[in-house]
């Protein structure tokens, strides 16, 4: 019987009774055991005990520079975007205590939608409580019995569970293989509903999706297209509304999925989209209609942090800066990363096996600086990952700072000569 | 495609995919005995819906465990 959460089940079959239904989880909790044993601070439970700015926080007692969040645009302490979730604390209270179809819309809900829709110059705007309520809700309810998904493998688990929640026939296809996908397409029976899902950057290599053709060979096969575009948004394309935009076919999307939880600074999750029925998914959707609405102060905080995203140019610059001068720096210390070039704001730093790369999370977390520990089944292809994801608000020395502590940590456990 | 010709062909398309050289029979199970993870399930998904030009959907996925299954699968699929 178990004492504590890392230790597995003995004997497995529990005197008097069934199987724990906890067995199941005893490979994963030898893994653990196994690597804290030799000493390993343990990667995920990790506690920012004081948060200092967007860049910088004091983690198990060090202060350490922040290269593992995905405030891209340091939205979270934005002087208005504080002031105005403050002051919605204080006019609407702390909760809705209901559900956006009751009592949950606040004029704060009806106002981030609004802003939304002028930040994608889009018709209809949806906002769930979380991004991955998003995908769940839009996902299951939009394709099902007898309609088809076609979608990228290495989507995220959202998108698995919202294909999962819902009773459509479910078509993974290759990483980015425009080919792959077209086949597929083709083979869908004729009159069955075609959902094609795609994301505008994969957020564990941090690679981009070929939008344009793929977007294009989707609607030639008849098929509708959601794009997530949850690591792009404020970031890029020319007005910040993601990859659709960069590559000058948003006009074609029928619906964008994103989330708070990223540029904007806060959480939450929406839709977007120019279909003239989209409002009857206020109705239809589960996950929508069955939780509670997002609270006043949070609403608050999005709305005015979307309204400023519109006018972040000068930001979106310095971002992509950073990400082409610490993607050059890592290279040319030897590091093997996922993309050849810096395609977003994530750069993943390829780790050779589990073992050695929480060793150098570790190292690199004494240095000072916090990354992302990412892992199967997290990650494609069974890759341990160091994710790095810049902020438009780390300085040029910042990302100096960071380069050379990498160089150290990577010395130091043997990953680089 | 009749069931003996259907199964002649995954047999060749399967030969790569089983490095261990396990003897096939209807019953042989992709996640037991050829030890297949989810990334050679997905390679090797894509193979036969080439070669066939079928799609195996995840939800026809879920309901094959053995050769004999996917077998059977295959010549359903292809109507």
């Amino acid at each position: 019987m178990s004492e504590g959460i890392n230790e597995a089940d003995r004997p497995q079959v529990l005197e008097g009774a069934g199987t724990d239904l906890f067995s199941k989880f005893d490979p994963l909790i030898e893994m653990r055991r196994s690597l804290l044993a030799t000493g390993q601070e343990d990667p995920f439970s990790l506690v920012m005990e004081r948060v200092i700015s967007p860049t910088i926080a004091v983690c198990n007692g060090r202060e350490t520079i922040l290269l593992g969040t995905y405030n891209y645009m340091g939205m979270t302490f934005d002087p208005d975007v504080i002031e105005a979730g403050k002051q919605a604390l204080d006019d609407y209270g702390a909760g809705t205590t209901g559900s956006r179809v009751l009592n949950g819309t606040y004029a704060g809900h009806k106002a981030v939608e609004q802003a939304l829709c002028e930040f994608y110059a889009m018709d209809h705007a949806m906002v769930f409580s979380t991004g991955y309520q998003a995908n769940l809700g839009i996902i299951s309810t939009i394709a099902g019995k007898g309609d088809y998904i076609v979608l990228d493998i290495d989507s995220h688990a959202s998108i698995w569970d919202g294909c999962k929640l819902g009773d459509a026939e479910i078509v993974p296809f290759k990483h980015n293989d425009i080919e792959a996908m077209e086949k597929r397409l083709k083979r869908i029976p004729a009159g069955a509903g075609k959902l094609v899902i795609l994301e505008g950057v994969y957020s564990m290599l941090g690679d981009i999706a070929p939008l344009k053709e793929m977007v294009r060979v989707a609607k030639e096969n008849g098929a509708m297209v959601l794009v997530d575009e949850a690591h792009s948004m404020g970031f890029i394309g020319p007005n910040g509304r993601g990859v659709a935009e960069d590559q000058g076919c948003l006009d074609e999307v029928d619906f964008v999925i994103g989330t708070f939880s990223k540029s904007v600074g806060t959480v939450g999750g929406f839709c977007v989209s120019n279909h003239p029925k989209f409002e009857i998914m206020r109705l239809v959707c589960r996950p929508y209609v069955f939780t509670a609405s997002l609270p006043p102060s949070v609403v608050a905080t999005a709305a005015t942090s979307i309204r400023k995203l519109m006018h972040g140019s000068n930001k979106r610059a310095h971002l992509w800066e950073n990400s082409k001068v610490l993607h050059q720096g890592l290279r040319e210390a030897g590091f093997q990363l996922g993309t050849a070039e810096p395609q977003s704001a994530i750069i993943a730093v390829i780790m050779p096996d589990l073992e050695r790369g929480a060793a150098m999370w570790e190292a690199l977390l004494k240095e000072g600086l916090y990354v992302n520990l990412a892992r199967p089944p997290a990650t494609p292809a069974n890759m341990t990952l160091l994710r790095c994801s810049l902020c438009a608000e780390h300085t040029f020395e910042q990302v100096q700072t960071i380069i050379g502590m990498f160089k150290r940590a990577g010395a130091k456990v043997g990953i680089i000569g | 495609m009749n069931r003996e010709d259907t199964a002649a062909k995954i047999a060749a398309l399967i030969a790569p995919f089983n490095k261990k050289g396990v003897a096939i029979t209807d019953a042989t199970t992709f996640a037991g005995d050829l030890e297949f993870d989810s990334l050679t399930v997905m390679d090797f998904v894509a193979e036969i819906e080439d070669a066939f030009d079928i799609i195996i959907s995840m939800n026809a996925q879920a309901e094959i465990e053995t050769y004999g299954q996917l077998v059977d699968a295959v010549v359903r699929l292809q109507g």
